[in-house]
Formats: C-alpha cells, structure tokens, sequence
C-alpha cells in the first residue's frame, strides 16, 4: 500500500474521531479519485475511526455527543462510496438488516436514535421507522424489507408490554428465529428480555452493535 | 427577610420571552391533536396539514396569559384550602409515577402493586412537610387501562390531602375526572374547590402530543387544574446550554397554556416541568443533577415574571438505595426548589431516575424540607434590640446563662427547627445504645411506627360506596370482576 494512501486511512479514521461530516465526505470523494476501492475505504479507513470511538466511549473516555457525530460523520462518508460499490458491482456486504421501532403508544426516541447511528455506523442496514409504532406495521416492515433483526424500544413500563405482543406476534406466524428481537429502554432489564422470549437487550447503544453482530453471526 | 434564590437576569429574562416566541413562529410548535388544531385554526392561526405544526402569534398567547389565573387552591377532604398555587408559595408533594419501590430489607427494586401505594399514601398522610398527596406508583395489579384512575381512587380513599396526579390516555383523564365530580358531589363542586391536579407533558423538542393536548382541553373544560411537566432533556431533546432549554421549556409552556385558555379562558393551569440534563456518557436524564435543578430555578424565574403558578420536580435522587448520594442530590436540590419559590414541588421519595420509590426516603426527605423550608422562612428580628436586652444583671459570663430565660424558652421553637429521630444528634454512647443505626435504619424505624399509627380518614358512607362502585364498573369495563382486596375496607 502506497504511502499516501495510508495516510487517506488515516485521516479518514481521524474524520470520524474528529466527527466532521464535512471532511469524512471529502475524504470519501478523494479516495475515489485516487482509484482507492470503496470498500477498502470503508473497512480499513473510516471504520477504524468508528471503532476507536466505541472502544473509548466503552471505556468512559468518549462521551455521546462524540459517538454520535462519528456515526454520522461515517453515515455521509458512506453515503459517497455506496454508489461506486454499486458501480463495481460488488455492494458492500452488510452486516444485516435491521428495524428499528418505538413502541406502540411511546414517543420516546433518544436511544433508538443512538442505537440506529451506531448500527449504521458499523455497517448495518438500518430502516429506522420512528415512534408509535404498531406490532402489524413493525412486522410488515421487516418482512417487506427481509429484515434479521428487529430492535423495539420502549421507556414506559405501561408500552414495554407491547414488546412482548410483538414477539408473539412473530412466533405464532413463525418467523422466528427468522427475525431475532433485540429489546431496549430505560425499564427494560435482562429478566424482562428473558421472560418475554426477546433475543437479547443491551444497556447501551455500543452494547446494541455488539449484540447485533452476534445475533447476526458476524461478531 | 426571605431568602430568595435568582440566577437569571431579567434583561435574559424578556430575551427568553422574545426568542420563546419566535420559537412559536418558526419552527413552531407540532400539535398532534385535532380538537387543539381546530382551536387555533378557529382563531386563524396557520397550521401545516401535513406535518401540524402551527405557527402561533404573539397576540394569542397573550390573550390566553390574560385569561389564565395567577393563583388558585387545592382543597383537603374537608374543604380547607391547604394548597396554594401562587406568589412565593412553597409546597411538596411525593415524586409520582413510580413503577418499582425499595424493599427497606432486601433492597431490591419490587414491582409496585396496591399495597406499595397504600403504604406510600399512609405514611406521606402522617408527615406534615407533604401538603399534598400524590399518586406516588403504578398498581400492576390491576389492568393497564384502569391504572391511572385506580390510583386516584386509593389516594381518595386512604387521604384526607390534595392529590398530585395525572392521566395515562384522553379517555381516562375523563374517567378520572369523572370520579372527582363523583366524589364531590357534582362537577361543580369539584371544580369550586378541586382536590386534585393533573400533571400533562408536551413532548420535547415543542410537541403537544394527541394525548398531552387532548388532556388539557378536557381538563380546561372541565375546570380541574392542569399542571404542565414541560420535560426538556438538555443536550438531547433541547439546546445544550440551560438558556436555550429554559427558552424551548418557556415556548413548550406557552402552547401549553394558550391551547388550555382556548379550551376554556379562566380555567387553572401551572408552569411546571422536570426539566433536566441528558447525561453525556451514560444517556440518561439525572434528576439530582445541579443543573437539573438549576434549570428549574430558571424556569420559574420566567413563569413568576408572568406571574403563573409554579411547579417542579426536585428533591429526588438518581441512587438506587437510600444513601449519601440520595441524601445530598435530596437535600440539596430540595434547598434550591424552595430558595426559588417554586408553587410545588415533586420528587420527595424517589430513586433511580423517577423510577423507585422509598417510603424511607419520605421520611428522610421530609427532614430535608423541613430546613429548606426553615430557610425560607429567613433570619427574622424577634426582638426590639437585638442583642444588648439579653444581656441584664443576671449575667454572670457564663455559658448557659441564656438558658435561663425566659425569651429563650419563649422563642427557640421559632428559631430552630426541631428535627424528628430520623436525624441523629445523639452522644454516641445513646447513639450505640440505639443500635448504631444509620439514617436510612432509622427511617426504617419510623416506617413501621407510621403504618402502625395511619389511621385511614372517616369518610361519608355514600361517598365510599359511590367511588368503589365507580371504580368497579371501570375495572368490569377492562375486562376484570374484582378489585385487589383493600383490607381497611372490608365492608364493601
């Protein structure tokens, strides 16, 4: 590998630390120019950004504001070296599909929010379809679209309830292990995502990616 | 002279104001609700059909400002006025909503059911620092659709106080409202002298949700007070800096109250919130927090600019056991709530983000308010001259010579509070004697002697009757025959 395209890897992990979209998505555009293959851009450049901040967000050292600007300034850099994957014919593999869905009768949207910036960011297909949102859209979604993993938030113990009518919506029509359930919120504990049948929970959203991955079979 | 805590200049202030109205213009304010658009679109004023976010002018919010009354009372059992809604008041109620509550002896977070309300209810009845009731935990042993208007019903039943509550959908504030009148006597009634308060929540970032909305204008109608719980989240679902989130929490208020006067001009409503901080590395929203409350100072700053009644939420802690941490985020929080003389404020037993209750921690936290409250009532002049008069020929230069007077025995109940056996100032021979016990094992004593003195309310016979068959047709209607059996009311 060429010197200088080292050192594109280098500030394109840098542009995500940094959480500049501006320079993430120059930098994309750049190793375009140069010939760079998108996916080497992607796995050995930005993603190593990506995956320093959530160590160090792990670690206490990073702080949310810091772990979502990486995320987007991934998601624009990614934006740019999409259509060229496309272009080559070799769309960049990824780690699956997931939705993501408050609750039926819940508006509360922050940590899905972080949750759905930091799957995109390590490379899942994420369809993020808001608040409020009802069990027979939330399956129709993730069939439409042949989602593995559905993640379902919930902050109010009177809507986490709606978790569990979601999962056997799934089970009595058999789609699972099909479609994996991830739970999460604020009331959510492992007991509930165990007593409730869901695939997994996490505190976090770094926690979220890494479960992800394992539910998926990519850790 | 009374203390008084400010951190806002009123040159911040009017700016606040002013750029809070420009928030109503642009980027306005997204009502989700059909009957609060029809209400503004009846006064002209403009609202997308497809996103409903309405630009609301100036002129309108300050029609409703002038409509909206500047103090009102809630009322006990017996018709006392006992909470005022106005000026510089200071009142607190316990936190509400609570969904699990400290077990004091296995300190695990139980789920909450009827007896951890009764339990709340009895033991916040007998402590004189709650001016109020509220209806402190969900019953998770009744169905979901009847476990907002079940708790009022147990706060009716087992209080004589004014009761800090709120609904959970449009078609059950009506239900509880409902049973207010019911209780009353009439919908008059219970609008002439109301028992209870409703808390309703816009959605940050300057969303009055189908529901929040809905809530006001049934409670407007219906002549209840209505509390806003404006909740921006700093740095999350509001502007970082605490300017900026007491501004959106200013514009949040102001739809608010201009949707509710448009309901109905004159009804009661109070500028309240649970305004907080969104915590950079853990994402959660600390209620102990000093900006926490150092946003709800500010807030009330701007509510008593023009002139509206005042709520919070303080006193609460992010611990999950009854520990220093809770004891200081408490206290100090509680201190700043009243330096600000804020109306009422919740909070008072609560845990783990609003999360748990602790009938322990309400014994603690009463100690807590009762000096925030013996702050607030200042460094008074008792006496024509202040020193020199106690200084008479008997005085030998001894220490406990002031003992010995009279004016001493006369005044020191004014001067100091006199704490209960919650708080240890014990030798610690006596200290040791009593089992070395820390506050919290203290508080634990005094549980058990609460809930062993409660005695519930005498309450007319036909009220109680008319309530529990109320209650029970609500129950049948969500699909169960029977109630949680209430042992204090066996006869029914």
């Amino acid at each position: 590998m060429s010197e200088e395209i080292e050192k594109l890897f280098k500030e394109m992990a840098q542009s995500i630390i940094d959480g500049d979209s501006d320079i993430s998505t120059e930098l994309a555009q750049k190793s375009i120019e140069m010939g760079v293959p998108p996916l080497d851009a992607i796995t050995k450049g930005f993603v190593i950004g990506v995956n320093y901040i959530g160590d160090q967000f792990g670690a206490g050292e990073a702080f949310l504001p810091e772990l979502v600007m990486a995320g987007e300034a991934m998601k624009a850099a990614v934006a740019i070296l999409e259509p060229e994957l496309l272009k080559l014919g070799s769309a960049r593999e990824t780690m699956g599909k997931v939705i993501l869905a408050t609750v039926e009768g819940d508006i509360h949207e922050i940590g899905k929010t972080l949750v759905g910036t930091m799957l995109s960011a390590s490379g899942f297909e994420v369809t993020d379809m808001g608040v409020d949102q009802p069990a027979d859209k939330i399956i129709g979604k993730a069939l439409e679209i042949d989602a593995q993993l559905i993640g379902l938030s919930a902050l109010l113990t009177t809507t986490m309830v709606r978790q569990r009518e979601i999962i056997e919506e799934l089970d009595k029509e058999n789609l699972r292990p099909r479609i994996q359930v991830m739970v999460g919120g604020a009331p959510i504990t492992r007991d509930w995502a165990t007593k409730i049948k869901a695939d997994g929970t996490s505190e976090d959203a770094v926690g979220a990616v890494a479960l992800a991955k394992q539910l998926v079979g990519k850790a | 002279m009374r203390p008084k805590l400010t951190l806002l200049s009123d040159e911040i202030i009017a700016r606040i104001l002013a750029e809070a109205y420009e928030l109503l213009l642009k980027p306005g304010i997204k009502v989700q609700n059909e009957e609060a658009r029809d209400l503004l679109m009846r006064e002209g004023v403009v609202i997308d059909p497809e996103t409903h976010v309405a630009q609301i002018p100036a002129s309108l919010v300050q029609r409703a400002l002038e409509s909206v009354p500047r103090e009102f009372y809630l009322y006990d059992y017996d018709g006392n006025p006992t909470v005022h809604y106005g000026g510089d008041s200071v009142h607190f109620d316990p936190g509400s909503s609570g969904i699990t509550m400290l077990n004091p002896d296995t300190l695990e977070h139980d789920t909450t059911e009827t007896e951890h309300l009764l339990r709340l209810l009895k033991v916040a009845e007998q402590i004189p620092q709650y001016d109020a009731q509220s209806t402190a935990v969900i019953c998770h042993d009744v169905p979901k659709d009847i476990q907002d208007s079940y708790r009022l019903y147990l706060a009716l039943l087992y209080s004589k106080k004014p009761i800090v509550t709120g609904a959970f959908t449009n078609k059950t504030v009506q239900e509880m409202i409902d049973m207010l009148a019911l209780f009353a006597g009439s919908p008059e009634a219970a609008r002439e002298k109301p028992r209870a308060i409703f808390d309703v929540c816009p959605a940050p970032p300057l969303i009055w949700s189908n529901f929040g909305a809905g809530n006001l204008i049934k409670l407007a109608r219906a002549g209840i007070p209505a509390e806003i719980v404006s909740v921006p989240l700093a740095g999350a679902a509001a502007p970082v800096t605490m300017l900026g989130t007491v501004t959106q929490h200013t514009a949040e208020c102001l739809a608010g109250i201009t949707i509710h006067q448009l309901a109905h001009p004159g009804s009661p409503i109070v500028w309240g919130g649970a305004a907080a901080i969104f915590d950079m590395k853990k994402g959660a929203t600390p209620m102990g927090a000093i900006e926490t409350a150092m946003l709800d100072c500010s807030y009330a700053q701007v509510a008593k600019t023009l002139g509206m009644p005042t709520h919070t939420y303080l006193g609460a802690t992010d611990s999950k056991l009854v520990d220093a941490q809770a004891g200081l985020e408490s206290g100090i929080t509680a201190m700043v709530g009243a330096l600000s003389g804020i109306n009422m404020i919740s909070g008072s037993g609560m845990l783990d983000f609003l999360a748990c209750h602790s009938a322990e921690k309400l014994v603690i936290d009463a100690e807590g308010i009762a000096m925030a409250k013996r702050m607030i009532g200042g460094v008074k002049q008792h006496t024509d001259t202040l020193a020199t008069g106690f200084y008479d020929d008997k005085i030998n230069f001894k220490g406990g010579d002031f003992l010995k007077q009279k004016i001493t025995m006369k005044l020191f109940r004014e001067e100091q509070h006199l704490p209960g056996d919650v708080i240890d100032r014990n030798s610690t021979r006596v200290w040791k004697e009593a089992g070395s016990l820390d506050a919290f094992g203290r508080a634990k004593l005094r549980v058990k002697e609460l809930l062993a003195s409660y005695r519930r309310p005498e309450l007319d016979s036909d009220q109680i009757a008319r309530l529990h068959s109320y209650m029970l047709d609500l129950a049948k209607k969500a699909g169960v025959e029977e109630l949680p059996r209430l042992e204090d009311f066996e006869v029914a």
